[in-house]
């Protein structure tokens, strides 16, 4: 095609006129202009730095950190290097984005379709609920639900207790920890037998359906599988769970599992907040499939639960998924603000503690922004995977 | 808001040098004369050290160095301009320029010293650090603080130090890090942790914050050294010798018994000592690249470093801090000044 044009047109433009040249011209040009830009960038940071005798590298990645964290997830200590500091902050971070995306989604949808309930209180609540947490900054959110809500819980000494096993005080929630003991493999071995045959019968019932019409239960009967047989491989092993249950030992409670007030402020003012926007994109999601496929489903003789499930939420999906991804990219970078609550985050323990003890402020903020660009786009691609799989097939 | 900050001083640090050719060849003294004010890095608000009262004027003892430096450049204590900054936020802001030196109860450490491109020059408060307690608690000594919950202020030394403290005395502790100081003690009024540690100034300066201050009491222990001063860029040792000299006139004026009261009438002393100190014989100044009068606009502007203390953190202020080592060598302190000659 190309050489067909040169051909046809022997005496053709000089390079300067001709249009292909001249735009391949400009955008070299264009490209010239970015890395020289970036190499300039780079360049004068480093010569700068040297010039006034700051040290850079990534070095200090091995030294020891020598502070302490409140909540890892990875093991840690004060001897460790603040490399390891790093992936503590980092854990952290996932673990609050992890658990807020679940919630806020949860949530979200709720609030989303009891926003269009017929029910006008239901819908006035919801309308209440999204205009007033939307419009109020997450960071006053933050500290409300971190200072209003510790404030008004007892100091350890005087703990709400939960049957001797649960304990919640200004310190934090005490759970116990479940401690496997010898032979918990049975357990494991229930638990695995028992997804292996919840996915055989919904392979199952779907062809028996598509063969003869007939419906079969799968999720009752899936759930009772699910529960039934690792109860009793359970049993059968000799009950091989200990608990760790928490005591209060000199200050505080020792042992258990041990929910941080931080992380449960920041979880719930993430939470919330991401979902009155979340309710909003459902909801546009759910108008935007037309009245015409609830009536035909309807006509059709579907009831109204299945309706929703078979033919308005898919159809709802294709509207919501986009806007549902940027929500959840907004709700990881929005964790940052964790480090106003001491909320051991990555920008807190990592782009705080460790750039301050270290001076490597070029360094460890690039580390950080790398990472948050990585999560970021990680999110972006499985959501515009899981996008294309709903998304309307041409066929 | 940090972070935006963090990075805007990232690319200032990048972008700088499109002008550095120029902003290298001037020095920082040349650039605070043609700016016609000193740009300095406080803290957001600590009493006695440097806070801004309810029409906006600072007042502390890091203000006061500040202040005593402008004096001592344009005659004038007030061609200051204040930066408040955040512990995290100190270090870029002095390496990229935007501050012209720093004095913000900043500790003094090799690391520091030696590898952030900075220099400390002097030190205007000799500390330790400490921990504030509620009464409640029974607690008297750090020693049984194991298993205790620790609010701190990120980006300081106290985060290091009290995790040496308690690895070396074989006990656990844990740290809630809060961003501000203002934080901290709203965690610790809160009751998110039983004990705050920061340096003995502070948590004298911070128990005065509590809504009920006579409820927490400072424990006697004091678990490192903590000497604060000014800090100044490297590579530019005019500046550095200003900022060091400035500090040191002022002790020297204590010690000598010139007072910002009696320094018009000391101008006419027959100690060559003083004289040197004020100008009146020597071209100390000259040598600084000041006005020679300098160590008298200082010290009539501002005041020696015994009024600084006293106006600011001493016994009859809210602080209530004895002179302890701050005291001059000759009473029995460690605060001991080079001779101006």
């Amino acid at each position: 095609m190309k050489k067909q044009t040169i051909d046809t047109r022997p005496a053709g433009p000089k390079p300067w006129n001709d249009p292909r040249v001249r735009s391949l011209f400009f955008q070299a040009i264009a490209i010239a202009f970015v890395f020289w830009g970036g190499w300039v960038l780079v360049d004068n940071t480093l010569s700068n730095m040297e010039s006034r005798g700051i040290s850079t590298g990534f070095g200090f990645l091995n030294e020891t950190a020598g502070f302490g964290i409140i909540m890892n997830l990875v093991p840690y200590d004060a001897t460790m290097s603040y490399g390891r500091t790093f992936w503590v902050g980092l854990t952290n971070t996932l673990l609050v984005s992890a658990m807020g995306v679940v919630a806020a989604t949860i949530l979200g949808f709720i609030i989303g379709v009891a926003r269009l309930s017929s029910n006008w209180l239901v819908a006035k609540m919801a309308l209440v609920y999204i205009e007033v947490i939307r419009n109020i900054p997450l960071l006053l959110q933050i500290f409300f639900w971190y200072f209003a809500v510790l404030s008004n819980l007892p100091s350890p000494r005087q703990s709400v207790d939960v049957g001797g096993a649960l304990f919640l005080n200004n310190r934090g929630l005490y759970l116990p920890e479940p401690l496997t003991q010898e032979g918990f493999g049975i357990v494991w071995g229930g638990i695995l037998l028992a997804i292996a045959a919840v996915v055989g019968i919904r392979i199952w019932a779907k062809k028996r359906q598509l063969a003869t019409g007939q419906i079969f239960p799968t999720f009752k009967v899936g759930v009772a599988i699910l529960v039934v047989v690792p109860l009793v491989s359970y049993l059968v092993a000799g009950s091989p769970i200990e608990w760790d249950i928490p005591a209060l030992k000199g200050f505080n409670f020792g042992g258990g599992i041990t929910i941080i007030p931080e992380l449960a402020a920041l979880w719930i003012a993430l939470s919330l907040y991401t979902a009155s926007f979340i309710a909003e994109i459902v909801r546009s999601g759910i108008l935007s499939v037309s009245k015409g496929q609830t009536e035909a489903s309807k006509a059709l003789g579907l009831p109204n639960g299945l309706t929703l499930r078979l033919v308005v939420i898919p159809q709802a999906m294709r509207v919501i998924i986009p806007p549902l991804t940027s929500q959840y990219l907004n709700l990881v970078k929005n964790s940052s603000l964790a480090t106003a609550i001491g909320y051991p985050d990555l920008v807190a323990v990592f782009m705080g503690t460790t750039l301050n003890q270290t001076g490597q402020a070029v360094e460890v903020v690039a580390i950080t922004m790398a990472v948050y660009l990585t999560i970021s786009l990680l999110i972006s691609l499985f959501m515009n995977i899981y996008n294309r799989a709903v998304a309307i097939k041409e066929r | 808001m940090r972070k935006t900050k963090s990075i805007a001083l990232g690319i200032a640090l990048a972008v700088g040098t499109f002008s550095a050719s120029g902003a290298m060849a001037a020095t920082t003294l040349e650039n605070v004369k043609e700016k016609g004010h000193l740009q300095c890095g406080v803290t957001s608000g600590l009493p006695g050290f440097s806070q801004p009262d309810e029409k906006g004027n600072w007042t502390g003892i890091d203000v006061d160095t500040c202040r005593a430096v402008a004096a001592a450049i344009f005659g004038d204590a007030k061609a200051v301009e204040f930066t408040p900054l955040t512990a995290k936020e100190r270090f870029t802001a002095l390496q990229s320029g935007e501050i012209d030196m720093l004095s913000r109860n900043t500790t003094w450490t090799l690391t520091r010293d030696a590898s952030l491109g900075l220099n400390f020059a002097g030190v205007n408060y000799y500390d330790g650090q400490g921990f504030l307690i509620n009464k409640g608690i029974g607690v008297d000594d750090a020693t049984q603080l194991d298993g205790a919950t620790i609010c701190i202020q990120a980006g300081t030394t106290t985060e290091l130090n009290a995790s040496d403290y308690f690895r070396a005395k074989g006990m656990d502790f844990k740290p809630i890090v809060f961003d501000t100081s203002e934080q901290t003690v709203q965690g610790f009024a809160a009751g998110r942790c039983d004990v705050l540690t920061s340096d003995r100034s502070q948590l004298a300066a911070l128990r005065s914050k509590l809504a009920d201050p006579s409820s927490a009491k400072i424990l006697p222990n004091t678990i490192s050294k903590e000497p604060l001063g000014p800090v100044v860029r490297q590579g530019d040792d005019q500046w550095f010798n200003i900022v060091k000299w400035v500090l040191s006139v002022q002790i020297n004026a204590e010690e000598l018994g010139v007072t910002s009261a009696n320094a018009d009438a000391m101008l006419k002393s027959d100690n060559p000592n003083i004289q040197r100190l004020l100008g009146t014989d020597g071209d100390m100044g000259a040598k600084l690249g000041l006005p020679d009068d300098f160590g008298y606009q200082a010290i009539k502007l501002v005041g020696n470093y015994g009024e600084m203390y006293d106006r600011n953190v001493g016994p009859d202020t809210p602080l209530g801090l004895d002179r302890g080592i701050n005291a001059l060598w000759t009473d029995g302190g460690v605060l001991y000044a080079p001779p101006v000659r």
